[in-house]
């Protein structure tokens, strides 16, 4: 066969769906669905209006940052949400490394995978304000509530994070550990904690700085620190003031998120 | 001495890789086991000091059956029984001086190994055998910092550690080059002419397998079909292990690594100059 003789197109395959008509269907039922649902949403323009002022007010005074006449309230928030982010980052990632490793399917026996991996999914299913109401019901408002809230919620993101990595190691050193008649917890701190620990303290330098931001969340419902602050502030329409706190989160996060990716960059 | 006596593994998907597989290995000797890809090289190794689990069979090292035995008592038997792998197995973020000493797990108490307080005598012994594989001087670098040849030499003093009656070795030579694959090889045979240990050696390339092997096994589809010396290993023989098709790779590789080794050799006299 000449070159000039083999055809000079090619089309992709469909990937998903092979038949065409089927195909154009189901774009036209998506198009119209989506038409459908937006003319459900009841927009009341007076009310957008009206918030609009309000926004504005807040704006102004986000400008215009208020640091000085709330300042031992937003300095006390302050200590409490980063005292409940470093403790309850510390705590969660203690009592995660059990659980992960026993989450892990290549290291523990089949029952005890089933119970650890059904603790991280409770700690995952739920959001941290849902724990933070039911732990301020409990234990009354106020940063404890705040610490076991996030203890919990980092329980739940470590010890998944670290099952499957430990998941993935190498099986190979495993195996030449295990050859030389070392026991299961020698395989563990020989083999398995050098290939994951880089990791775990990246994930944990993470978690604290997550731990932070969501503490100023679940305040708001009740559970101590700076997002009580915060939201006593707006309650008392002091936007001067709640616009100073804003800043400060913000700077916060800011150092957080740049300090921890120079750790993590470290490390590797 | 090493005794295998009709021993058998089916994998739970049904798969034969090895069936009624006889052998004696006496003290001092090196046995070279070859065989196409998929022959259960690795899994006859494997199913040695229990990596794997054999189906049916008895595995004698001395007088004990491993077969059957439990848990504890199979860690105590696995100190005896070195291991050398294919792609070296380091645990590579550790330092070469750890890689050695892990070969001493079997002996000393988790709290020792944790807080890497081994015995003065265990430490002594691991600084020896990093002397005799040539890398005194790396002992406290990162075993990812090392070539091959380094990674491999590491590996065999890890398993050295263990004071071994038997040495498993996995294609020991599949990662590297044909001038370092000869280096390990003569390495690896000294060492066990000095200490009359036996070993058996996993190896795909059959030149290498005829110029450092004292014994010759061929396994095909899991059974042993040939058992002699290295001269014994005919071109008929080698039909018989590989099949007629394969042969005919077989002996262009052959050629190309007969081409290697003078290459090898030429540049190692140039060395020695």
């Amino acid at each position: 066969m000449n070159l000039s003789d083999y055809p000079t197109t090619w089309k992709r395959p469909p990937q998903l769906i092979k038949d065409r008509r089927w195909r154009i269907g189901i774009q036209i039922l998506i198009v119209v669905y989506l038409i459908l649902a937006i003319d459900t949403v009841e927009v009341n323009w007076t009310r957008v209006y009206e918030g609009l002022e309000r926004g504005q007010r807040f704006i102004l005074g986000f400008l215009q940052p208020d640091f000085a006449s709330r300042w031992r309230d937003i300095s006390q928030g302050l200590i409490e949400s980063l005292t409940m982010s470093l403790t309850s980052t510390v705590i969660g990632v203690a009592i995660s490394i059990p659980i992960g490793i026993g989450a892990a399917r290549n290291l523990a026996p089949r029952w005890i995978y089933y119970i650890c991996r059904s603790i991280i999914a409770v700690s995952r299913a739920l959001q941290e304000v849902i724990i933070a109401i039911f732990f301020v019901a409990m234990f009354g408002f106020g940063p404890f509530a705040g610490f076991l809230t996030l203890t919990f919620a980092t329980i739940g993101f470590i010890a998944k994070l670290l099952a499957d990595d430990i998941e993935e190691i190498d099986e190979g050193q495993a195996e030449a550990i295990r050859a030389t008649g070392a026991s299961w917890w020698q395989v563990v701190t020989y083999a398995v904690q050098p290939q994951v620990s880089p990791r775990l303290i990246g994930l944990s330098l993470y978690r604290l700085d997550i731990n932070f931001r969501e503490s100023a969340v679940i305040g708001i419902v009740g559970a101590g620190g700076i997002g009580a602050t915060l939201n006593t502030a707006i309650d008392r329409y002091e936007y001067d003031s709640a616009g100073a706190i804003l800043l400060i989160i913000i700077g916060i996060v800011f150092v957080a998120e740049y300090s921890s990716g120079y750790l993590r960059k470290f490390l590797q | 001495m090493l005794t295998l006596e009709g021993l058998s593994k089916t994998y739970k998907t049904g798969d034969t890789a090895l069936s009624d597989v006889s052998l004696v290995v006496p003290k001092g000797q090196i046995l070279g086991l070859i065989g196409p890809s998929g022959a259960g090289k690795s899994t006859l190794i494997r199913c040695i000091n229990r990596l794997v689990e054999p189906t049916k069979g008895k595995v004698v090292l001395g007088d004990v059956n491993l077969v059957g035995l439990g848990k504890r008592e199979l860690r105590r038997q696995r100190r005896r029984i070195g291991m050398i792998f294919q792609e070296y197995a380091l645990v590579e973020r550790l330092t070469v001086m750890e890689n050695v000493l892990s070969g001493r797990l079997g002996y000393v108490p988790f709290w020792r190994s944790y807080l890497r307080k081994f015995p003065k005598s265990d430490i002594q012994r691991a600084y020896q055998l990093l002397d005799r594989v040539g890398l005194l001087e790396h002992a406290s670098k990162r075993a990812d910092a090392l070539s091959g040849g380094q990674r491999q030499r590491v590996g065999i003093a890890r398993a050295l550690a263990q004071n071994p009656e038997l040495l498993l070795v996995d294609e020991p030579t599949a990662s590297l080059d044909p001038k370092t694959s000869r280096q390990i090889m003569r390495l690896l045979t000294e060492i066990c002419q000095e200490t009359n240990l036996p070993a058996i050696v996993n190896i795909h390339d059959v030149p290498l397998a005829q110029q450092f092997m004292q014994r010759i096994v061929g396994l095909r589809a899991g059974r042993v079909v040939f058992e002699g010396t290295p001269d014994e290993l005919t071109q008929n023989a080698l039909t018989t292990i590989y099949g007629e098709e394969d042969w005919n790779a077989m002996r262009q590789g052959d050629q190309e690594q007969a081409e290697a080794e003078a290459d090898a050799k030429a540049r190692m006299a140039v060395l020695s100059l």
